[in-house]
């Protein structure tokens, strides 16, 4: 909402400056986005007459043109067409700075004849784009004086981000209103004064709505006035409009923009000449058009309101105006329209058609509904004296909507609620500058709001509406009390696995990514497709148009685009939301990372080398580690969803329940999406994981520590080679539950002399005597048991 | 008989000669072996009269120990001057690089949302949750934005198909939560007062510019209770604001919005100062805006089955992105979803970096 310093003037009598109600402004709740001083770098500019303007004796399209600054009678070049003798223009001398062309200006001789300076454009001054010809001033304006000031650009712009529900201080006499409220000095009062009728409209309105729809119009004020000239407005109104940026287009219709704007009353005007009949305010009729003011058609349905005439829809109400009754330089005879449209239907019907307009931006946000007579007469008046003409009496369609309203407000709750002791005289006074009426009620105020205020619905309201005037600022700031004692821990047992993840992962030296929760179709195909009910209906653009089943892809992508800059060896994960279904139990919470290229730089001590499916198996074995996963419990399968290698990758699975997916990316997978590999991945499924146990408590199991020594021996065992190794070490050590500590793979060897189809799996297996020294007899037996259980859940047999 | 001051002499200079532990064991042998000087004199000690063989008895005892000794001390001196030698050859270049030991990193999203929570923990606030798809009531309607109120339009709200029957309108739709505030609703449905609680997490909307990305992080405050005012909520914003910022004295102001949730609402500022085209958080002339806030509207309460008239409280919310740009000077929201390794690497923390208001917030 912009509004010009000297406008709001009109309607605050104030001593004020431009800073304090800037400053106040935004404390009241009207946040000022913008100030603008239009005047900066104009100052040196003044007014000048051309006394002469000849052609230019070596340029036809230019003139030499002899200017009195009111300084000095000086001579400057000018190609602008309506450069005349007599004119009144803008003057920069040399060495003044033009911004509208970023030059500052030097003495020069242009085509052979000198010129001291130059007339400027509109757009030379930076006021506008236009450059069909120079500034004209009026006749009367003084010679010398400061262009800023005839100009009236001397005159602050002020920007104030209007919140929704504020739809009052869409006209500048509401802002005006709370800053006289808030101290900033007095509401000027407004003239509404009737103009008498001389003669019955031609024109009725009919409200023509079923009941059910009857509030989509409630109320309309009309008239018309016959035998108006619709010119240019004079400049004073023009000025206004330039200034908040509205192109002035006629008299008429620059006075509903000036309503619109200074009162919050947008208003229509028809040329009534070109209204058939009488006009029916009712819904569009299906298949109903309207050629619009903005030079566009619309289609119309049965849900909007039109005010139509014999003919059909002439204008959208609350909306737009119709261009086939628009009024025109040719108008002589017009219908001023004031109307209260519905709010809900008046945005509905311009979300429906893409159609933004200041009217709707009002009527949405709730008008005025009981000053559409007084709208009605302030803007007759205007009419008059612009345009001439004589005035109808008013043609009343409807009544008010009822709007009166009385919320009680308890004194104590400006206390309890608001934090601020605000004396009662001071509530009182507040509100009723407000334009409230307060009368006190059975120990509590009865406060009756004003029809303009359609926000106030509650006690907390009008508590908002006295803190706010009274300043937040005023309210003393009090420290939270915590309560009993210590705090809980902020977060549940799931977030503190998260948050363990996500640092157990970093430590082992991936970093974190946080990528978008969408994803592109094609990419969640490859990665186990999506539901369709997670397709977004408005995606932002294509390649975000699903929900991701996982942040797989999303880390994928990104290893390809790290590599495309030059860092083919990445590490990533991520710790968020994958999705199955649009229901919140389909959002799961997962771990997921990835590494690509080799595992590191290349080191003289250590060689770096291709990274691979241990490397994610690893990743995720540390994710489940360090949420307190019960590690001996999880086997490991050699199944993983089809976006992995289908031999380099596997599960980790608790019962049924699958932990984890690890391995290699499939390299169709990785090529589809345009990324060199190898790429292997992890995904951790946090719902997976078995709640902790809540009664186990934090004590640790009792720790025996033996005084004798660990014993170890190695076996080489030679197995098929589609036994998985995990068999081998599972059957060792269970050969003897009480001296098998561990068995760890030591060798793999395929090949030579093991002939196809075998493999050599070599294992360490540690012996924890507990009682007493083992002797060379109790090993060997101990040794013949490993090999046993081993060939007897494996086939495996040693090595000889 | 031998005399033994020359044989003392001759033979600690041949220990003292040896150059080698062989020359060591040759002098020893030389000296005290079966038919060394010493052990030929000591065999003759038997031939004495008793008084003779008392005094050269105990001189040649000294003497033996003392040569004893001496070949130990030069047995040492070897070894040591041994050692030396070797460890001179060991002699490595330490201005080598190390074994590559790669360090992760945590986005700055994740810290910030830990120093967050370090902070309202502090205050007795836990962290709740809520999904990212939501219908129409949780993320509109409860929240006192019904259909058609201009609000709705600000949101840029995302609609997904849904799996309910095609062709319904927008307001059966589920949505990308546009703000985390519907958790509130989920957790007052579902818990009685008094509550204290933050919510961070993803939001979307269907927006994309410098400033402006479709998904990004909130945190979202509700206290419920019978006698918080703004005069707390206040006071909890600018003790995070103080704390999170570490500025102790770090100007704020409270002016008055709109939101259709809270009643009366508040936008809140900080101060800053872009002195010499640097900004800078704390004192200035100058204000930034940093969160929304406000009582939580009767209407809200309501909606969610608590009584008004007895249960009042505040409600805030602020992006996460946002206050980590202002903190550690992001210029760019949009590189916080990138995945940029050298982006990642500069602005993310260590892992061992864990944000506590006890251990301290920053490193």
């Amino acid at each position: 909402m912009k509004f010009t310093l000297s406008w709001l003037k009109d309607h605050l009598e104030t001593e004020a400056t431009a800073a304090d109600i800037v400053e106040r402004l935004s404390m009241i709740g009207l946040e000022v986005d913008s100030v603008t001083d239009r005047a900066r770098g104009l100052e040196g500019f003044v007014v000048a007459r051309v006394l002469e303007a000849r052609p230019h004796p070596d340029a036809d399209k230019l003139k030499v043109c002899r200017v009195d600054t009111g300084a000095a009678v000086t001579e400057v070049v000018c190609g602008a067409p309506n450069a005349r003798a007599g004119m009144m223009g803008v003057f920069a001398g040399a060495g003044s700075y033009i911004p509208g062309t970023d030059m500052t200006l030097k003495k020069a001789k242009i085509r052979g004849v000198e010129s001291d300076g130059m007339l400027l454009s509109e757009r030379e001054m930076g006021l506008s784009d236009d450059h069909e010809g120079i500034v004209e001033l009026p006749e009367d304006t003084p010679i010398g004086a400061a262009a800023v000031e005839v100009m009236g650009l001397s005159d602050p712009l002020i920007d104030v981000d209007v919140t929704p529900n504020r739809g009052d201080c869409l006209g500048i006499r509401g802002i005006a209103r709370d800053l006289a409220a808030a101290g900033m000095g007095r509401l000027k009062p407004l003239d509404a004064t009737p103009v008498p009728g001389v003669f019955a409209s031609p024109i009725g309105v009919r409200l023509a709505f079923d009941n059910e729809a009857a509030d989509a119009c409630p109320y309309f004020v009309g008239r018309l006035v016959r035998g108006v000239r619709n010119g240019e407005s004079p400049q004073w109104l023009k000025d206004k409009l330039l200034a908040v940026g509205l192109r002035p287009i006629s008299a008429l219709v620059d006075i509903t923009n000036l309503l619109t704007l200074d009162l919050c009353r947008p208003l229509h005007v028809f040329d009534a000449d070109k209204v058939e009949g009488g006009l029916h305010v009712r819904l569009a009729r299906p298949g109903e058009r309207l050629a619009a003011l903005n030079g566009r058609t619309y289609d119309l349905d049965p849900e909007m309101t039109v005010i139509a005439d014999d003919t059909g829809a002439e204008a959208l109400g609350g909306v737009i105006g119709g261009e086939p009754t628009g009024c025109t330089g040719e108008t002589v005879n017009v219908f001023l329209e004031s109307a209260y449209f519905d709010p809900r239907r008046t945005a509905a019907t311009g979300r429906k058609l893409n159609l933004q307009s200041d009217a709707r931006y009002r009527f949405e946000r709730g008008i005025d509904p009981a000053f559409l007579v007084d709208g009605m007469e302030i803007a007759t008046r205007l009419v008059l004296e612009l345009c001439g003409g004589e005035p109808s009496e008013l043609v009343i369609a409807g009544g008010e909507p009822p709007w009166q309203r009385s919320v009680r407000l308890r004194p104590d709750r400006v206390r309890t609620l608001g934090g601020v002791d605000v004396d009662a005289d001071r509530v009182t006074g507040i509100l009723t500058d407000l334009g409230f009426v307060v009368t006190p009620e059975d120990g509590a105020l009865a406060v009756a709001v004003p029809p303009w205020r359609g926000d106030i619905v509650g006690e907390a309201c009008l508590v908002e509406e006295v803190v706010r005037i009274h300043g937040y600022d005023r309210i003393p700031t009090v420290s939270m009390v915590r309560g009993d004692g210590l705090p809980h821990p902020a977060l549940d047992a799931g977030q503190r696995r998260r948050a363990m993840a996500r640092r157990a992962l970093a430590g082992r030296g991936l970093m974190e990514a946080v990528t978008y929760s969408f994803v592109e179709s094609t990419r969640a195909e490859l990665f186990g497709g999506t539901a369709e009910s997670l397709r977004l209906v408005n995606p932002i653009s294509a390649d975000l148009d699903v929900m991701r089943p996982s942040p797989l892809p999303n880390l994928v992508a990104a290893c390809g685009r790290n590599a495309d800059r030059g860092i083919a060896d990445a590490a990533l994960f991520e710790v968020g939301p994958g999705f199955a279904g649009d229901r919140p139990e389909d959002q799961g919470m997962v771990a997921a990372g990835v590494r690509s290229g080799r595992t590191g730089h290349r080191n003289w001590a250590q060689p770096p080398r291709a990274v691979d499916a241990f490397d994610a198996k690893a990743d995720a074995g540390a994710v489940l580690a360090a949420v307190g996963a019960p590690a001996d419990a999880v086997q490991v399968t050699a199944d993983a969803p089809d976006y992995f290698h289908p031999g380099r990758s596997g599960a980790l699975r608790l019962g049924p329940g699958v932990l984890a997916h690890f391995g290699e990316i499939h390299p169709r997978v990785l090529r589809r999406m345009d990324v060199k590999g190898p790429v292997t991945a992890f995904e951790v499924f946090f719902d997976a994981l078995p709640q902790p146990k809540a009664k186990a408590g934090p004590t640790k199991p009792h720790l025996e520590l033996s005084p004798l020594h660990p014993v170890e021996r190695d076996f080489a065992f030679v197995v098929d080679d589609r036994i998985p190794a995990q068999d081998v070490v599972r059957a060792a050590r269970g050969a003897d539950k009480g001296l098998v500590v561990d068995v760890r793979v030591f060798d793999v060897f395929t090949g030579g002399a093991l002939g196809a189809g075998k493999k050599s799996l070599a294992v360490n297996v540690v012996l924890q005597p507990t009682e007493r020294t083992l002797t060379d007899a109790e090993i060997e037996a101990v040794a013949a048991k490993v090999v046993d259980a081993v060939a007897k859940a494996t086939g495996g047999v040693l090595r000889t | 008989m031998e005399d033994v001051e020359t044989l003392r002499a001759d033979v600690l200079a041949a220990i003292a000669a040896a150059g080698d532990l062989d020359g060591l064991e040759q002098a020893r042998v030389a000296a005290l072996g079966r038919k060394g000087r010493i052990t030929e004199l000591m065999k003759g000690l038997g031939a004495m009269a008793p008084e003779q063989r008392k005094t050269a008895g105990r001189a040649l005892n000294v003497l033996k120990d003392e040569v004893a000794n001496a070949i130990e001390a030069r047995r040492a001196a070897l070894a040591d001057a041994d050692l030396d030698s070797r460890l001179d050859e060991e002699r490595i270049d330490v201005t080598l690089p190390t074994r590559p030991q790669p360090e992760g990193r945590i986005h700055p999203i994740s810290q910030t949302t830990d120093e967050i929570v370090a902070i309202f923990g502090e205050m007795g606030f836990t962290v709740a949750e809520g999904p990212d798809i939501e219908d129409d009531w949780h993320n509109f309607t409860a929240l006192n934005i019904p259909p058609d109120h201009p609000a709705r339009q600000e949101h840029d709200t995302f609609y997904l198909h849904g799996s309910g029957t095609s062709g319904h309108a927008d307001d059966d739709r589920p949505v990308l939560r546009t703000h985390t505030s519907p958790v509130q609703i989920h957790v007052m449905e579902r818990t009685p007062p008094p509550l204290r609680i933050i919510v961070p997490g993803r939001a979307y909307r269907c927006d994309y510019d410098a400033t402006h990305t479709p998904m990004f992080h909130q945190v979202e405050g509700l206290v419920v209770d019978e006698s918080t005012h703004m005069g707390h909520l206040k006071g909890c914003l600018t003790d995070f604001c103080r704390a999170y910022f570490d500025v102790d004295d770090l100007p704020v102001r409270f002016r008055p919005s709109y939101f259709p949730f809270t009643e009366p609402s508040a936008e809140m500022d900080i101060g800053c100062t872009r002195e010499g085209g640097k900004f800078r958080i704390g004192h200035g002339d100058d204000w930034m805006e940093i969160l929304g806030c406000g009582m939580v509207n009767p209407k809200v309460l309501e909606n969610c089955g608590i009584d008004p008239e007895r249960y009042q409280g505040f409600a805030f919310g602020m992006g996460i992105e946002r206050i980590a740009m202002l903190k550690y000077g992001i210029p760019d929201l949009r590189t916080f979803f990138e995945s940029d390794l050298r982006w990642l690497r500069h602005y993310g923390f260590p892992a061992l970096q864990v944000p506590s208001l006890v251990g301290g917030l920053d490193p």
